[in-house]
């Protein structure tokens, strides 16, 4: 560790655990001892995690929810208005109207799905900030095994709670390994 | 009470779950061999093979130039088979895909967990069909540079689309399922994406995966927005995937021509849509899974309930097959039961009859756990099953097709040169896509397996004396 490095502001401290079911017992220990801005990261989504970690369901249901009522609306405008008020077609003897909507429905349902569909995709890298050019946790070396085989456990320090002697001796005493102090980028 | 969970007991003890990763690989195993695929240098086999299907691929593209700088008429097209070799050609591309969101969506909201094995690979099948498909309609209208009439936009004649249309709904369907395929992929695509980033050794490889993954860390607070985003994408792509070969089969089933005015056509068309897509999936992932050792991580197991599915999605295509005698025996209408004499007896009898043996009878096969489990076999049934899906399109719009309703106006159909390659030509874009999505991106879904290995389980407890101590707890 350098002088240089030192004089960083800390950004984190991590800890790794040799299973998923050991990060999840440190994450419900984690949880209880009240810290609030901290994550654990494993190659894969552990089953049962958000429990472990006090999180409830995703809000991302709703927002979906949302862009598919916009895609819903925006089929229903683009059927109705050419072919209501631009270009009346009449077709199989049928005027638009209430009583001749179900031919209508296929292109409302698949504009839903459509804009579902990327309200999803794009929702879940807006809510989780991505995309990321850089993040401080990619300064510690190890953490490139993550998304192979290692699972971590990170405390922020900007949680009220966090000190950099307190947080390493209490992931320490949970069973961490190799608990290292991360530095923020400047 | 005491006694029956004793016998359950001895019954999971007898009857444990078979795992879905053979022989105990470790997390590290799964990174190293599916990553490696892409790492190493590319085998030799793959070089003659993608020589070949890019070749075949090289003069479907000419054809298809051919077609567009000199007409249509250099199909075998003419009144009053209207459509021929191009819609047959669509659909079953169509369908084929249909495996790929079946694996990815219905499997995933039915919690089947030996789809992660597969699942990448399948749908990657699915966005190369569907191109494939997509280029058939584009070019059947001849003077390609006015497709986009096909979209509501405005235009100087003032013109709209007619939204009551099938057509107009296979336009939104199709285009519907291309995108929410694409957006479906990408996003399981993401965690492995990052795996190759920490892995890759050059700066250059780093840099490009680093962009493609978003800066992925696999953080849980990501991974539970992820994992609502995957759930949610597979209940919207479930109805997606049903509605789309619906809608294909509209194209046919609202017209009033005997053999495709039916209402059994819908589930029917989907059925078929999901046995041929499995049949294909099978043909890629067979000689995938031998040339890179994948044996495995794509075991037997993984086998043998695709070839139960193939069996199942066979049967009930058949039986929509006898439905349809019966219906036109039953119906009494003459035009009707004429379409089915002259289909199984007419002039082109011998692609029902290859339709009907390679759909419904050679599936049958499968009931057998020994076929299941041997290479010739199944390779076998589902190169019948891709061979009899695209006779199937064939039997369905060619020959209800050439028999009007006037015998004046009675004229077989034959393919031309152009007819012949350009679909030859589809198969050649179709492989060398998929030679390419093996050799530059990870084709198994690595997290997703890691994510179905027994120490995945947060409550998992490692074998010995406490581990066993462990699963009696959970059988009391």
């Amino acid at each position: 560790m350098s002088a240089a490095s030192l004089s960083k502001p800390a950004f984190a401290v991590i800890a790794e655990f040799p299973s998923a079911g050991a990060l999840y017992e440190a994450a419900e220990k984690v949880r209880d001892a009240g810290f609030r801005f901290w994550d654990v990261h494993s190659p894969f989504e552990i089953h049962g995690m958000n429990k472990a970690m006090g999180l409830g369901k995703s809000t991302l249901g709703y927002i979906i929810f949302c862009g598919g009522f916009l895609g819903f609306t925006t089929a229903a405008l683009l059927e109705f208005i050419p072919s209501s008020y631009l270009f009346p077609l009449i077709v199989h003897g049928k005027p638009v109207n209430f009583y001749t909507n179900p031919p209508f429905f296929p292109i409302m349902f698949e504009l839903t799905i459509l804009f579902s569909a990327f309200t999803a995709f794009f929702g879940v890298f807006i809510m989780n900030r991505l995309p990321r050019m850089h993040h401080p946790l990619f300064n510690y070396e190890p953490f490139k095994r993550v998304t192979n085989d290692a699972f971590f456990l990170v405390i922020e320090s900007v949680d009220p709670k966090f000190s950099e002697i307190g947080t390493r001796e209490f992931l320490e005493g949970i069973g961490g390994k190799e608990v290292t102090l991360i530095y923020a980028n400047d | 009470m005491a006694e029956s969970d004793a016998s359950m007991t001895t019954f999971v003890e007898r009857m444990p779950r078979p795992p879905l990763v053979w022989n105990n690989h470790s997390m590290a195993w799964i990174s190293d061999r599916i990553a490696g695929i892409v790492e190493n240098k590319a085998p030799r086999w793959w070089w003659v093979s993608i020589a070949i299907t890019a070749s075949v691929a090289g003069f479907g593209t000419f054809c298809i130039f051919y077609l567009l700088f000199t007409g249509v008429g250099v199909w075998g097209n003419n009144i009053p088979v209207g459509w021929a070799w191009g819609i047959t050609n669509f659909v079953f591309w169509i369908g084929i895909g249909h495996a790929g969101t079946l694996i990815s969506a219905i499997l995933h909201l039915c919690r089947q967990k030996w789809r992660t094995s597969i699942n990448r690979a399948a749908e990657a099948m699915t966005l190369f069909a569907v191109m494939c498909a997509g280029i058939f309609p584009a070019i059947h209208v001849g003077r390609i540079w006015m497709i986009w009439f096909v979209a509501p936009v405005p235009n100087p004649n003032w013109i709209w689309p007619n939204f009551r249309s099938p057509l107009m709904w296979d336009v939104f369907a199709v285009s519907t399922y291309f995108t929410v395929s694409v957006l479906f992929w990408y996003l399981g695509l993401v965690p492995d994406l990052a795996t190759m980033r920490d892995r890759a050794k050059g700066n250059v490889a780093r840099a490009v995966y680093w962009v493609l993954s978003f800066g992925w860390r696999g953080g849980n607070r990501q991974w539970r927005h992820f994992d609502m985003a995957y759930l949610v994408l597979a209940g919207i792509s479930t109805p997606l995937v049903l509605s789309v070969h619906s809608t294909v089969s509209f194209d046919f089933a609202t017209s009033v021509l005997p053999g495709w005015h039916t209402t059994i056509f819908p589930p029917y068309f989907v059925a078929g849509a999901i046995f041929g897509g499995f049949a294909m999936v099978l043909t890629l992932m067979l000689p995938a899974r031998s040339l890179y050792k994948l044996h495995d991580v794509f075991t037997w197991d993984h086998i043998d309930v695709m070839c139960k599915l193939l069996l199942f999605t066979g049967s009930i295509v058949g039986y929509a097959y006898v439905m349809e005698w019966f219906v036109a025996f039953y119906g009494a209408n003459p035009f009707e039961r004429f379409a089915f004499l002259n289909r199984y007896f007419g002039p082109y009898w011998w692609a029902s009859w290859s339709m009907f043996g390679c759909n419904v009878i050679m599936p049958q096969l499968m009931w057998v756990r020994a076929f299941r489990r041997n290479w010739a076999i199944v390779y076998f049934v589902s190169m019948c099953a891709n061979a009899g899906m695209w006779f199937e399109r064939f039997v369905i719009f060619v020959i209800s097709l050439h028999r009007d309703f006037l015998p004046s106006a009675w004229r077989m159909y034959y393919p031309t040169w152009v007819d012949v390659f350009t679909f030859v030509g589809t198969i050649g874009i179709f492989v060398t896509l998929f030679l390419l999505f093996i050799r530059f991106l990870p084709m198994v879904a690595m997290s997703e397996v890691k994510s179905v290995l027994p120490e995945a389980d947060p409550h998992y407890h490692p074998p010995g004396p406490a581990g066993e101590e462990a699963v009696k707890e959970v059988q009391v």
